[in-house]
């Protein structure tokens, strides 16, 4: 992974790089502009991640291959390279980013392309990885996410920022548009439904914070729940499929399957009560009840041992990240970052709220990562990415009294 | 860079800002607050299903304790055997639910595949034995008696066997000492059922898969003591199985020892005298059917008097109850349960009943002095008794002229008692009752224990029943709709009976009255409740509750419960009437019915009081009762379909009573050879291990029959005239059905008895 990830930070296409480096070393506030509760909500999501990570790892010796500390230590590596990423976004700065938006773009849709060939891999049951060697797999949908963020902010801001118009038009959106649904026709592909319907929710947060017209975003919402319909009364769904999607409210639905993980989180959750069993100490996270549980149903293991108070906690801090990008949406001066950040609010609430309310039993099962929590190398960097996007939002905004 | 326009800050951007913003902290708060309502609202719900999710217990089943007898010889303990099990749900995981292997284990075992397979299924409704009654889920036991060679050959070649074990197992064994088998006051046990472990779930003593039950006698009495309690360790195991941890752990509590009152050698001789009884009454020709005697079931009880615990119960027919040990098979089951059976599990010292005859009087005399007749009184003793146009007669159409209650006891004078009961009925206003009959001979029978269960502790004890006014009523509104079909004016006798009683079956007639006095007719009790009135006659009017069970010791010894002898009452007549009642009875084998039984008897050192009873069943032979007793034990005997009291049970019960006095038949004790000449009050010794010290036992040698030639003894005496003919004497036979014999009618021959 972290070649991919290199692949992707490390572009050609950045500005000079001893020119850059003498911009930010000479400007002695950056250091100072950085959001630091935003940045020590994010480490310390990743810190309390690595711990449930562990704890969830201990006991798998069919995963760790005998080390306790494998996913430990790996999931402390992805944090750190994380964090070089969240830097050298910051170094590079959005706007130059900006420029390259092009490049990523095609990179980001090259790469899900692979997937469908046979260096495509199927892990977990999910059709969504490229298996680089020794050990390494990406998922490129994460790195997706944050190209369709980008890529829709460039077009959409692209005639504001110059001030041609006040909006967005038309044209505009629907070009936007255009470039949003070729990446996520391609992950359906897969089939990563998941993913698709956090990117779709991105692109409905950005065309909010666009300024796009109503009807673009009525028109969607619209189209999505007339699509809905459609498949419920057309019957385009077996009985089987309709009973996995409601088997998070009704286990029964679907006993051995998504019913059995829902119902084994929920346990492990709800006997945590308010203190939680003490970390290492949850009888459903070292009897690994939970299937998934250092990936897509890591909340449980905060539910259980760390109780309502380590949930609750951790709910707290992906609130202060999602309300310091919700300030910096609103504080930075040019659409392209407004837009960026509101993608990213939009990517993060999203795939927060499905993935814990998953485990809480009001969400459909989907294989969505928690962010900064859930153990996985893709994800981290790429959540690590947007917070270096929303950092360097905040640098290059002219300072504000 | 404050020249570039602020294109981010437009009113419509920073409204749709301030939406997201809402809609996603909205979305926070939904999550916060189910998290509150998982964790806080019903974490104990979820704390409990993650405790049973992860727990395994793993149950090492307990040693059951053993039965001993009152010196400590064990009379049900455990042996190891080899037991082969095969495991129903391994089996019906295979294509063909394990056909395969079950026939290559027959083959190893011995047995034909049919054999093993009607082992292995399951009971139902339509199954006929053999078949599984336990748990699907545990492993059914095949056979009990593997070979070590059989055992080896399924363990070495397991990947054939799949399913089945071959594990050595305590398996219940009945040992029968000095041939004392003691069968149904054992009992025996059979597996588990899944409604048993319901019900016990919550219990102080929940049920596992694995446990045996006992079903019947001492066996289910005393399961709780001697089951024990079963280790459970509780592991903690994760989604695989594995091991995690111990949570805690119960180690296996052993079974409690039950120490019994009953004695292995007096048993012995109990269930020896009583079989031989029965063999000689079979020889006996009946006077009134011309038949042979039947004598096809019987029963004896030894209790001690002053404490009512059972010495020996003995029930004939009876069974082996090893043949229930590791599953019944299919022919033990219908040879004990059959129609043909004969019914040998029952214990008919308590299940039996039967009409009491003239053993009853002692509860009417006793009635007679309540109502207010002087015990010393003079009765008449007439020839017979006359009501309407029906005769009730002294059977020999002898009186004694004015006698007293004693005397009448003594001769068992039947018109004395015919008399009092007919009075007693008048008095109470005859065929149109007062509001409140006295009802004496009725109460009498209830306040002596009568149609009530005595309270042993053996289960399924019937209470048997005095036909008073209620039951009268309650027997009639039940009969009555089958009565007015069948009954028929000018019918057969039947018929007859079955028309009236359609007519006025609701209502005590003065011939109920009557015949009840001598305890025939409707009256039905158990030998127990005979031997309890009995014993409490001899101890002074206590009714205790008889016991087996004596006390109760842990298997490590450490700790004793004894059973202390509980009374259910007093006997509702005052100590002087007990003392003429005990009186009257030690002259019935002075100068009595039974005195020709007790010829040189030694009644200055150990005084014998008796009462026989022969009572009439209808369509059947008659009903041989002897009650016995001394300072020390109570003895009842019965036979049915066995002819008189004296003749059919006299001499076994007397050959009980020299065993466990040690007596020859002239009356010379000799205490060495005594079995138990005093009831034994203290425990067997307990090793500081909890072992029980078993002393030897020896087998029970009755005199051989050379000996039993005696013409010369048994001279029947002058004044036991009364009933007590010889066979040649004329018999009266009864007028009707209603009109019973007095007892010992049929009196066998006196120069027969058998040692």
């Amino acid at each position: 992974m972290p070649t991919g990830a290199k692949s992707f930070s490390v572009s050609g296409y950045g500005p000079d790089r001893a020119g850059m480096w003498h911009r930010i070393t000479a400007r002695d506030s950056v250091m100072r502009r950085l959001d630091w509760p935003l940045l020590l909500s994010s480490l310390m999501l990743s810190f309390i991640g690595a711990l449930l990570v562990w704890s969830a790892t201990r006991n798998r010796t069919e995963l760790n291959q005998g080390d306790p500390y494998y996913f430990l230590f790996r999931h402390a590596l992805n944090s750190g390279i994380g964090v070089a990423l969240m830097i050298a976004t910051v170094w590079l700065g959005h706007r130059t980013l900006r420029g390259a938006v092009p490049v990523l773009y095609g990179i980001s849709v090259v790469l899900v392309l692979l997937v469908l060939t046979p260096l495509g891999a199927t892990i977990n049951g999910a059709h969504a990885w490229i298996v680089i060697s020794g050990g390494f797999s990406l998922q490129p949908s994460e790195f997706v996410k944050i190209t369709i963020i980008l890529g829709m902010a460039m077009l959409l801001a692209a005639r504001v920022d110059a001030g041609d118009h006040p909006y967005p038009d038309h044209r505009v959106v629907a070009k936007s548009l255009g470039l949003a649904a070729i990446p996520m026709a391609i992950v359906m592909l897969m089939p990563d439904l998941g993913s698709v319907m956090v990117m779709a929710v991105i692109v409905l947060g950005v065309l909010l914070a666009s300024g796009a017209s109503n009807r673009w975003v009525l028109g969607l919402l619209g189209a999505g729940v007339l699509g809905a319909v459609l498949v419920a009364v057309l019957g385009l769904l077996d009985e089987y499929q309709i009973n996995r999607f409601a088997a998070f409210a009704n286990p029964e639905l679907d006993p051995a399957g998504v019913g059995y993980n829902t119902n084994q989180a929920r346990i492990a959750i709800g006997s945590g009560g308010l203190l939680g069993t003490g970390l290492f100490k949850g009888s459903q996270t070292t009897g690994q009840f939970v299937p998934e549980q250092q990936t897509d149903f890591v909340f449980t293991v905060a539910g259980e041992e760390l109780g309502f108070v380590g949930a609750g906690f951790i709910l707290f801090l992906l609130g202060v990240v999602l309300w310091r990008a919700c300030r910096i949406a609103r504080e930075t001066t040019e659409l392209y970052g407004t837009i960026v950040a509101a993608g990213i609010i939009a990517w993060f609430a999203f795939q927060s709220f499905e993935n814990i309310g998953m485990t809480l039993g009001i969400m459909p099962v989907a294989g969505l990562p928690l962010p900064f929590v859930s153990y996985g190398g893709s994800s981290m960097f790429a959540v690590w990415v947007a917070i270096g996007l929303l950092q360097s939002i905040r640098v290059q905004k002219p300072i504000t009294a | 860079m404050s020249n570039i326009p602020e294109t981010g800050r437009t009113p419509r951007v920073q409204i749709r800002l301030v939406i997201i913003q809402v809609l996603v902290f909205s979305l926070l708060f939904t999550l916060g607050g189910r998290l509150w309502y998982l964790q806080i609202r019903n974490g104990d719900e979820f704390t409990d299903e993650a405790k049973s999710n992860h727990v395994q217990r793993v149950v090492q089943p307990a040693v059951r304790g053993s039965i001993l007898d009152s010196r400590g010889v064990p009379l049900a303990d455990n042996e190891t055997r080899l037991v082969v099990s095969a495991s129903r749900t391994e089996l019906m995981k295979m294509k063909d639910d394990g056909k395969a292997v079950l026939t290559r284990l027959a083959g190893v075992l011995g047995m034909t595949p049919k054999e093993v397979m009607d082992k292995v299924r399951l009971c139902n409704n339509e199954t006929p034995q053999p078949c599984w009654n336990g748990s699907p889920y545990q492993p059914i036991p095949v056979t009990d008696e593997a070979t070590t060679q059989q055992a080896l050959q399924i363990r070495e070649r397991a990947e054939d066997f799949p399913g089945i074990t071959a594990e050595p197992t305590a398996v219940r064994r009945y040992p029968a000492p000095v041939k004392a088998n003691t069968a149904q006051v054992l009992g025996y046990l059979s597996p588990v059922t899944d409604e048993e472990i319901e019900k016990a779930k919550d219990g102080d003593s929940p049920f596992l898969r694995s446990d045996q039950v006992g079903r019947s006698g001492l066996e289910r009495t005393y399961d709780q003591e001697l089951r024990g309690k079963a280790g459970v360790t509780s592991y903690e195991v994760d989604k695989l199985g594995r091991v995690m941890g111990q949570t805690q752990a119960e180690p296996a509590r052993p079974g409690s020892n039950v120490i019994t009152s009953i004695d292995a050698q007096v048993q012995r001789v109990a269930e020896y005298e009583l079989n031989e009884a029965m063999k000689t009454a079979r020889k006996e020709t009946d006077k009134v059917t011309g038949r042979k005697y039947e004598a096809d079931s019987g029963a004896v009880v030894v209790l001690e008097s002053k404490t009512g615990r059972v010495v020996a119960m003995a029930s004939n027919p009876t069974y082996d109850p090893n043949a229930w040990v590791g599953g019944i098979s299919g022919k033990d089951y219908a040879k004990l349960t059959g129609d043909g059976s004969n019914y040998p599990l029952l214990n008919r010292a308590i299940q039996g009943q039967a009409a009491p005859g003239s053993i009853f009087k002692v509860v009417s005399a006793s009635a007679a002095v309540r109502a207010g007749y002087d015990f010393d009184g003079s009765y008449n003793c007439s020839s017979s008794y006359s009501l309407g146009g029906q005769v009730f007669r002294n059977f020999e159409s002898r009186g004694y002229g004015p006698i007293s209650l004693g005397r009448a006891l003594e001769v068992s004078c039947n018109t004395v008692f015919y008399a009092l009961g007919h009075k007693e009925w008048q008095r109470d206003g005859g065929n149109k009752p007062k509001k409140n009959p006295g009802d004496w001979f009725y109460k009498t029978a209830h306040d002596f224990g009568l149609g009530a269960k005595t309270g042993v502790d053996l289960p399924n004890e019937v209470s048997g029943r005095i036909p008073d006014r209620q039951w009268k009523k309650d027997f009639w509104k039940a009969n009555k709709d089958i009565w007015c079909k069948t009954g028929k004016k000018d019918g057969s006798y039947a018929e007859k009976i079955a028309y009236e009683n359609c007519l006025e079956g609701n209502r005590l007639k003065a011939g109920d009255s009557i015949n009840y006095a001598i305890g025939q007719g409707d009256i039905l009790v158990t030998p127990l409740q005979m031997a309890v009135i009995y014993s409490s006659i001899s101890n002074g009017g206590t009714l205790y509750d008889p016991t087996v069970g004596k006390a109760v010791i842990s298997a490590d010894g450490k700790h004793i419960k004894e059973i202390k002898p509980k009374s259910h009452g007093k006997l509702p007549i005052d100590a002087e009437t007990v003392g003429k009642l005990d009186k009257a009875l030690r002259s019935v084998v002075e100068s009595g019915t039974a005195s020709w039984r007790f010829q040189g008897w030694p009644q200055d050192k150990i005084p014998m009081h008796a009462k026989t009873g022969t009572a009439q069943v209808y369509g059947k032979q008659t009903t041989s009762w002897f009650a016995t007793y001394t300072d020390d034990y109570t003895i009842v005997m019965t036979i049915s379909q066995g002819g008189t009291g004296s003749g059919a049970s006299g001499p076994a019960v007397r050959n009980i009573y020299e065993a466990m006095y040690g007596l020859d038949d002239e009356g010379n004790q000799d205490l060495s050879k005594a079995l138990l000449p005093k009831p034994r009050t203290a425990l067997p010794k307990i090793q500081p291990d909890g072992t029980i010290d078993a002393p030897k036992v020896r087998p029970y040698e009755p005199e051989k029959a050379e000996n039993a030639e005696q013409p010369e003894d048994a001279e029947q005496p002058e004044d036991a005239d009364g009933e007590e003919q010889q066979p040649d004497a004329p018999d009266a036979e009864p007028d009707t059905g209603e009109q019973d014999p007095g007892d010992d009618l049929l009196a066998g021959p006196p120069g027969r008895r058998q040692p």
